[in-house]
């Protein structure tokens, strides 16, 4: 599987990734090498194996539908870039 | 203090011949003056200082536990509140969290002294410790080589004597390929026997938390301390943990299985120099009443291809977190909410998370899944499936932890595949979810080899108590790089 320059535009877009024309060359040929290095899996019969996706096969544990953690809304925004009344500020949506 | 281990500390500290204080000072002192490793990110005296006499207070009022007024780090994956925790990233560059993680908050509470923050590479993506923001750690043992990673930092740390224990954070070998290269202890335990929350996560299924210091019994004062049941992460097991120090003289080597896997033995690209210490290194095994025999993993050259699927996936949706908007690095002056995405995490990620974050997407994508993650995933299992065979004939697997000694810095860092293979004997572990460990084993152009054993789940007590058994017959683990290395 060989990926070119545009191909790392297209997958940096779905990604939300800025890469600039002068890396999309280097990242396609690392991206092509990576690829062309797991491409071995393909050549694995895995005919009727079932994926595993969890390493102790353990099932999602529950709790009960109960509030245990305490509003901390003020320490948590203090870290953001940029609020203003309780809200994350980005660039305006909807015009 | 220089060079010793937890439980010597701690008696010199019960006999009243140091203090916590006088400890860390000490510490304080050796991280400033091995400036030039770059083994921290962040180091915190004053904290460190309040905690260390309040140790001393403690162990005046007769409170003093295994971990009072040690000093140790923690790998800078780890969240400590008030205190910058940046992950190696330029990202998280300016994140101070508002919360500690499950095993900083343990440790805290075991009584150990926190001098600070470890580097690594960033987002515990690089097995060389060259991908962090601030700059590539450098081995003690000689200075032109990588320490390994992604723990480099703190494996460095310990290695150096700047403090007798270090956490980690082991995703395909984080933990135990660094320290085989700078010829220290490290465990990786079971997925799920150390809690995650807190720890800025990578590849959710395969992550886990660990200690690293120079003894197997300093691993274990750290796992007994660091384990345990957490119910903010849903992967935490709850199972009992055991007093892993106690349970050290309890498995012996007289009678142990040991599997030794042929296709670790011959794997292609192995230094021969490594080969001949492991060898030597099972041969005192077996002269100690252990029965080392041949058992096969018919697919574990499939691992890091595997892995290579999957933690790029598990990742790429992890670190779509950052996003510029909540918190770590904004762009200046974006034009639109799409464009403060893309440059906020463009500038903010460095170029192998940018890489793995890419062929995660791309794995992920429509129409490409089946083919590459379900796929992984079912090799996953095949994988599991060959260990689950080898537990049935054996009690512990051993083999090298890493295929050659520390390498030049630069060397590997033009080419990831190359890159990824450092990793070639401890991703299928991660896989598994098994717990593995790293001792010192021997040496190959005076640089340390590292050996690795892997155990069933659940069975640390088992692989500590091994690895303690060979720690008295060998001290490998005592050998130190020389100061002007």
């Amino acid at each position: 599987m060989s990926i070119d320059a545009a191909e790392v535009g297209q997958i940096a877009h779905l990604a939300r990734l800025d890469i600039g024309p002068e890396d999309a060359e280097s990242h396609a040929h690392n991206l092509s090498g990576i690829l062309a290095f797991v491409e071995q899996l393909s050549a694995v019969d895995t005919e009727g194996v079932q994926p595993l996706a969890h390493p102790l096969e353990m099932t999602q544990r529950l709790r009960p539908d109960e509030v245990n953690e305490t509003n901390q809304r003020e320490a948590f925004q203090s870290l953001a870039p940029a609020t203003r009344d309780g809200h994350y500020l980005v660039p305006r949506v909807i015009e | 203090m220089h060079n010793r281990t937890i439980a010597e500390l701690a008696d010199a500290m019960a006999r009243g011949e140091c203090s916590s204080v006088e400890l860390t000072e000490s510490a304080l002192a050796a991280i400033d003056s091995a400036s030039d490793l770059n083994a921290f990110v962040t180091v915190t005296p004053e904290s460190a200082l309040a905690q260390a006499r309040a140790a001393d207070d403690a162990r005046r009022r007769g409170e003093a536990g295994a971990l009072t007024g040690v000093p140790i780090a923690h790998k800078d994956i780890f969240c400590t509140a008030g205190v910058r925790t940046s992950c190696g990233s330029r990202m998280l560059d300016n994140f101070v969290p508002p919360y500690d993680a499950f095993v900083v908050e343990k440790l805290r509470r075991a009584g150990a002294v926190m001098v600070g923050k470890t580097n690594m590479d960033e987002f515990a993506m690089g097995s060389s410790n060259e991908t962090s923001w601030y700059g590539p750690v450098r081995n003690p043992w000689s200075k032109d080589t990588v320490p390994g990673g992604s723990s480099g930092g703190s494996a460095a740390a310990v290695a150096a004597g700047l403090v007798p224990a270090t956490t980690g954070t082991d995703t395909g070998g984080s933990i135990r390929q660094p320290a085989a290269l700078t010829g220290i202890s490290g465990l990786k335990p079971t997925y799920g026997r150390v809690s995650r929350y807190g720890m800025i996560a990578f590849a959710s299924s395969l992550d886990q938390a660990g200690p690293m210091a120079a003894t197997a019994e300093d691993l274990s004062i750290m796992l007994t301390a660091m384990a345990g049941f957490d119910r903010r992460d849903s992967t935490c097991a709850d199972e009992p943990v055991t007093d892993y120090r106690a349970a050290l003289g309890n498995h012996s080597l007289k009678g142990l299985r040991v599997g030794l896997p042929r296709e670790y033995f011959n794997a292609e690209g192995m230094d021969a120099g490594v080969a001949t210490a492991v060898q030597q290194a099972i041969e005192a095994l077996r002269e100690a009443g252990a029965e080392p025999r041949e058992i096969s993993l018919p697919n574990s050259g499939l691992a890091v291809p595997v892995y290579y699927v999957i933690a790029p996936a598990e990742a790429s949706s992890n670190l779509s977190r950052f996003d510029g908007v909540r918190y770590g690095h904004r762009c200046a002056e974006p034009r639109d909410l799409e464009d403060l995405y893309k440059r906020s995490r463009g500038e903010g990620f460095g170029e192998e998370v940018k890489r793995r974050i890419m062929v995660g997407t791309y794995a992920l994508s429509a129409g490409y899944y089946d083919a590459y993650y379900l796929k992984a995933q079912q090799v996953r299992r095949m994988i599991r499936d060959d260990f689950a065979r080898a537990f049935e004939q054996v009690d512990v697997i051993a083999g090298p932890t890493a295929p050659s000694v520390a390498f030049a810095i630069g060397e590997k860092a033009d080419d990831p595949v190359q890159m990824y293979l450092s990793d070639i004997f401890t991703i299928a572990v991660n896989l598994a979810g098994l717990p593995a460990l790293s001792i010192p084993a021997g040496q190959s152009d005076g640089l340390p080899v590292g050996m690795q054993l892997i155990g069933n789940h659940f069975d640390e007590a088992r692989l500590l108590g091994a690895a303690h058994g060979f720690q008295q017959l060998t001290d490998w683990h005592k050998q130190r790089p020389s100061p002007e290395a």
